[in-house]
């Protein structure tokens, strides 16, 4: 399959991800569409992980792996993320009964 | 158009169509499961790509733990529909112009990239299988794993700390 239409794909999925941070105020929502924009770049890093695999595979049986396994950390630091971020929610929505994210705007209250 | 054309067509358009059904979602449990099937779809790439390890990840991790974890607080909240007051109209629209023009932007801009007639290698190639993932995994890249699992003791003692009932 030609790299293009991957790096069309995932470049959709991560301009979605983006007008959903931008247009909703939920906070977990727009927690769920950072989520996506880390999945449209790891489906990115796996196509051209195949695709330096196949230009180097003569040379080394290996190529391209490290796109994988980058793949893999950011899987790693996404799963981190979303405990810690779910946790700041969590405690927001008990200080404040609400997830709005207008309603941080200061920061303090 | 053979097999596997119709099949990456088949998992694109889900893909897409999931990921706008989830911005554009009322209900938070719904949103969430657009995403699972988002995350099946491209899990599905995953495996067409013959990334065998990142494709079964993929699915435990995300659609599996993550999702979880955050229909479980959704469910938690108690978040009624009507909690969420209407943005203004116009910050909407700005924000759908916003992501458009970043798109419009980076299609432009890939559109005299070196790629043309690059070809993603589906169903070969060995790389993507747990064996030498693991031999790379701790060979190379061992001090990174190290690390990942502290950063993984911080996120747990983090999370802890912050969703303690505190003061």
């Amino acid at each position: 399959m030609r790299i293009e239409y991957y790096i069309y794909l995932s470049l959709a999925l991560f301009c979605i991800g983006i007008v959903g941070v931008l247009t909703r105020r939920n906070a977990i929502i727009i927690f769920m569409c950072i989520e996506l924009m880390l999945n449209a770049t790891n489906l990115l890093l796996v196509a051209f992980s195949k695709m330096h695999h196949l230009a180097g595979v003569a040379k080394n049986p290996n190529a391209g792996i490290d796109g994988q396994l980058f793949v893999f950390f950011i899987m790693v630091v996404a799963a981190a993320e979303v405990s810690v971020g779910l946790a700041i929610i969590v405690m927001m929505y008990r200080n404040i009964h609400s997830v709005d994210i207008n309603f941080l705007n200061r920061l303090k209250h | 158009m053979g097999a596997t054309q119709i099949l990456f067509w088949f998992l694109s358009i889900l893909a897409l169509v999931s990921a706008v059904m989830v911005v554009v979602s009322k209900n938070p449990v719904h949103s969430v499961l657009w995403l699972i099937t988002v995350f099946f779809a491209i899990s599905g790439h995953y495996i067409m790509l013959n990334a065998q390890f990142i494709g079964i990840v993929n699915l435990i991790v995300y659609a599996g733990a993550i999702m979880v974890l955050f229909l479980f607080v959704i469910m938690l909240m108690n978040l009624s529909t009507d909690t969420e007051p209407q943005k203004n109209k116009w910050l909407k629209l700005a924000g759908i112009i916003a992501g458009g023009c970043l798109m419009l932007v980076l299609v432009a801009a890939l559109r005299d990239a070196e790629v043309a007639g690059k070809i993603a290698q589906l169903k070969d190639g060995d790389i993507g299988l747990i064996n030498n993932l693991g031999k790379a995994l701790f060979t190379d890249y061992v001090v990174p794993f190290e690390v990942s699992s502290i950063l993984f003791l911080s996120a747990m003692v983090g999370a802890a700390v912050i969703g303690k009932k505190g003061d």
